[in-house]
């Protein structure tokens, strides 16, 4: 997986807009080894490399490295981003290995604690998100293993009088040819650890390269086909006890009684303690928490939330949107183009609430002791899940640590702004006194919130009568998943969340007369980023749209998107390649036909075909051809994967996926009625890789906005029904 | 009240509530933590495991219904075809976030048993009780036909 999730683009600059300066430092590592660390201070401490953290957090004062080489050679890269199955643990550890020329087979990884060293270039947070792993860490990482390289070719020099440059170094060691000497960076660490580190390094021009742009295998599947990798709810401590927490009904809820006896009663319960989130059942052991929160009789203060329906807000929502919004862009002059054209095509389009549904359900192990908090967890938040811990705990930030384990997906469930599950654990293990590990079931998931906002879309297009498209407006309803986050101070601007806007208001085509315009909604359902944010229904209105506005100018789809692309060039040379791959065309089998979407989001380019049938009345995709161009890239068979991925997860939600509210109750409960794509639904996914040399971005997240579109689009080709809502509900392609 | 079975070729006995699903025996009691948790009610196959050479759904299963009975989880998946489906899983690199995929290559062990060459349309039928939220479905396609190949049969 993906990757996913999500937070702000990379288009953000860093909090606070200065420049950050980098800083190398260089220490013995406990063994011996060589550590190296690539030192990103705030810039209110950019003068003092070396000195403390910001809140002269302890820990930071322990190694803050990204690499470390063992007396035995081994390579170690600290990798400062969460594996939720995007391959940050294989791609960040290549950028490393690539400048420092480190034999691969010798090449392992960790993942980071929490630290300074560690924050997002970008957002100044320890996180994972916005498909920004690859293209934030590209250059930090690789100028890691350069400094490191060049202190072992120093070393080495040193050792036998030559001088550095007459020095090469090839899979884990320094050669001096001259002399036929050979040392393994093993050997050369220790005393490469006490030579400076270089202020400037070269990094290899790309022509250079021996590992990045090749594909390569990931470093956890082995752990992961033999069940070794550890996720957090594979944790075990001493003495260790399982929570289960029972959640209000409604979003907003509050615990007005408890009768626990029952409870209490169950053979392995120990204990039933009220905390901000519920009831807690604590227990030895799931089962025994699970039938003890069975056991609890609550009476609840639903209060407003229990007045909650869909499909009223859905009714609420398409009347707003035939009102003017707040502005996000304004091109020329949209309403004397609409009034002067020939022809005027409106359409509203609409996309449910949606979970994030990881295959791991939530859940954090805590373990307290005085002054201390150690927590298990699956996150891509860690800096923010810190600083919650704490006050949860009664501690400072640098008294709590994190490990971060792998995770069972994320999509950008596990980047949660309040740090919902982490903050539960602590309160639990703060009641029980003992270390806890809180878990969530699936049904919990599903209905514990943060989804992906609900969404109402009406647009409307002037064609000028001369084949070509005089305006166009979009009007956005739904709610802001920045909204009382920190992160609202920086990415919403005048009113506008730009994650409610984005993949709209960047429309990319030449287009005279531009609205787009937004109404934020307050509707107390918690929303948040879910892998590919705005962008997962921005595109499909975009994209089904411009369908449309193609079929109403009997204009071929490809065509008139190559028409309006001219100046965009690199997703116009996507859209090109994969209809190319595709066929587009040529006849498609009998009974089949083709639809096609383009989409620009996280800085890649992505476009797919996709080929469908109506078999018997079942939709079907058979095949999906995506064209990537994602800038250089690290590892084509993890861009591919990733792709492959994405087209699964987009055809989830397209013919699946919905969160629906009643009386304020979500009605969905587990995988029998959230259902997900299931391996006979999985097409074919070609995807082919647009050559570029220019800088990484990321591709988590981008593969999965065109899906919705091209398939929808391939099934108007294919009937003539046009999909305005999703999911798709079969019927509406019979009628 | 204690339950008595062998898993991974031990005999083990499992006190408490029979009532209670199997799973949380392997993953809580004997620290086997390489079967999962992904539903509790048998919709997404991340907890499966082998009783008695047939794939099972270990978060549904009572332990009392293993009485006596020989449970296999992936830790002890060792022989063919388990061996070969793992190495097609790493040459395939099938796994993203990972988290369905012990129980994905334990219903595919049963499959290939039942099964020497499928057809994409068999390993359809036959894997489509294991969910895979990262969608790495074409890849466990190819591992699944890869095994085979390696184990003398496939197509």
């Amino acid at each position: 997986m993906s990757a996913a999730p999500t937070p702000p683009p990379a288009r953000t600059p860093a909090p606070g807009g200065l420049p950050r300066r980098e800083f190398l430092r260089a220490s013995l590592a406990a063994g011996g080894g060589l550590l190296l660390s690539l030192w990103w201070p705030s810039s209110a401490r950019a003068e003092a490399p070396g000195a403390d953290d910001a809140a002269g957090d302890a820990e930071d004062f322990a190694p803050n490295a990204f690499v470390r080489i063992a007396p035995d050679g081994q390579v170690t890269v600290i990798v400062n981003k969460a594996e939720m199955g995007q391959g940050v643990s294989t791609s960040l550890p290549m950028l490393v290995a690539e400048e420092l020329d480190a034999d691969w087979s010798s090449v392992g990884f960790e993942f980071a604690p929490v630290g300074e060293a560690y924050v997002h270039p970008g957002f100044g947070i320890q996180m994972t998100g916005g498909s920004t792993s690859v293209a934030g860490m590209s250059e930090p990482l690789r100028k890691a293993g350069a400094a490191a390289r060049a202190m072992l070719v120093l070393a080495a020099a040193q050792a036998w009088g030559v001088e550095p440059g007459t020095c090469r170094t090839e899979k884990g060691a320094v050669l001096h040819d001259a002399s036929g000497r050979r040392a393994g960076y093993g050997e050369l660490a220790s005393a490469a650890a006490a030579l400076p580190v270089p202020q400037e390094v070269a990094l290899k021009d790309a022509s250079q390269f021996l590992i990045l742009g090749r594909s390569t295998r990931r470093l956890d599947t082995p752990d992961k086909v033999s069940g070794r990798a550890v996720f957090s709810l594979d944790v075990n401590r001493p003495g260790m006890l399982v929570a289960l927490v029972a959640h209000p009904p409604v979003f907003g809820g509050k615990v007005k009684t408890v009768s626990a006896d029952e409870a209490r009663a169950v053979p392995g319960v120990v204990g039933v303690e009220t905390i901000d989130s519920g009831v807690a059942v604590i227990a030895h052991g799931f089962w025994a928490a699970k039938r003890g929160r069975d056991a609890l009789h609550i009476e609840w203060d639903e209060g407003p939330g229990a007045a909650l329906f869909s499909d009223a807000l859905r009714e609420d929502y398409r009347k707003q949107a035939g009102t003017p919004g707040t502005v996000a862009r304004l091109d020329g002059d949209p309403t004397a183009a609409m009034r002067g054209a020939a022809q005027v095509l409106i359409a509203e389009y609409e996309l449910p609430y949606l979970a994030h549904a990881p295959m791991e359900p939530l859940n954090c192990v805590v373990e307290l002791q005085p002054g201390r908090c150690e927590i298990w967890a699956g996150t891509q938040f860690q800096t923010v899940d810190r600083a919650a811990a704490a006050r949860a705990a009664g501690l400072q930030p640098e008294e709590v640590q994190i490990h971060t384990t792998f995770m069972g997906g994320g999509f950008g469930r596990r980047a949660n702004p309040a740090s919902d599950y982490i903050v539960e654990a602590v309160q639990v293990a703060r009641a029980a006194q003992a270390p806890v590990k809180l878990m969530w079931t699936r049904e919990d998931d599903l209905a514990g919130g943060y989804y992906r906002p609900m969404w109402h879309s009406r647009v409307s297009a002037g064609l000028d009568g001369a084949g070509g498209i005089a305006a166009w407006t979009h009007t956005i309803v739904g709610q802001s998943i920045l909204a009382g986050t920190p992160f609202e101070a920086f990415m919403v601007k005048d009113g506008i969340d730009e994650t409610s806007v984005e993949g709209a208001v960047d429309l990319p085509y030449a287009i005279p007369n531009v609205q787009v315009d937004l109404h934020t909604t307050q509707v107390g359902v918690p929303t948040l980023w879910w892998r590919s944010v705005g962008h997962s229904h921005t595109a499909f209105v975009v994209e089904s749209f411009l369908d449309e506005l193609a079929s109403a100018l009997g204009a071929d789809p490809l065509e008139l998107r190559r028409k309006l692309l001219a100046d965009q060039p690199r997703l116009r040379a996507v859209l090109e390649r994969a209809a190319e791959e595709a066929g587009w065309g040529s006849t498609p089998p009998a009974g089949r036909a083709r639809g096609l979407a383009a989409h620009y989001s996280f800085n890649t380019y992505v476009a797919q075909v996709a080929e469908v049938s109506l078999e018997g009345g079942k939709p079907r995709v058979h095949r999906v051809t995506c064209a990537v161009d994602c800038g250089r890239v690290v590892n084509p068979d993890g861009v591919v994967a990733q792709l492959e991925g994405a087209v699964g997860f987009g055809l989830t939600a397209l013919f699946h996926s919905a969160i629906t509210l009643q009386d304020g109750r979500v009605q969905q409960t587990n995988f029998h009625d959230y259902k997900l794509l299931r391996i006979p639904d999985m097409p074919q996914v070609d995807v082919h890789i647009v050559p570029s040399d220019e800088k990484s971005t990321g591709v988590g997240e981008p593969g999965v906005p065109p899906v919705a579109p091209a398939v929808c689009n391939a099934f108007f080709a294919l009937t003539g029904k046009r999909i305005r809502r999703l999911p798709l509900r079969p019927e509406e392609l019979r009628g | 009240m204690a339950t008595e079975l062998e898993v991974n070729g031990s005999k083990v006995s499992i006190d408490g509530d029979p009532a209670m699903p199997l799973l949380w025996a392997l993953r809580e009691t004997l620290q086997l933590t390489g079967t999962k948790f992904g539903c509790g009610a048998a919709q997404c196959g991340a907890c499966t495991v082998h009783l008695d050479g047939r794939a099972v759904r270990s978060c549904v299963l009572p332990v009392s219904a293993a009485a006596g009975k020989r449970v296999t989880t992936i830790e002890g998946l060792t022989g063919q075809p388990g061996e070969a489906l793992k190495a097609a899983w790493i040459e395939e690199d099938v796994p993203q976030c990972g988290w369905c995929q012990t129980g994905q290559i334990m219903s595919a062990a049963i499959l290939l048993a039942e099964n020497s060459a499928p057809s994409d349309e068999d390993i359809d039928a036959g894997m489509a009780g294991n969910v895979c939220r990262c969608a790495t479905y074409q890849r466990i396609r190819k591992a699944i036909h890869r095994a085979a190949v390696a184990l003398g049969g496939g197509r």
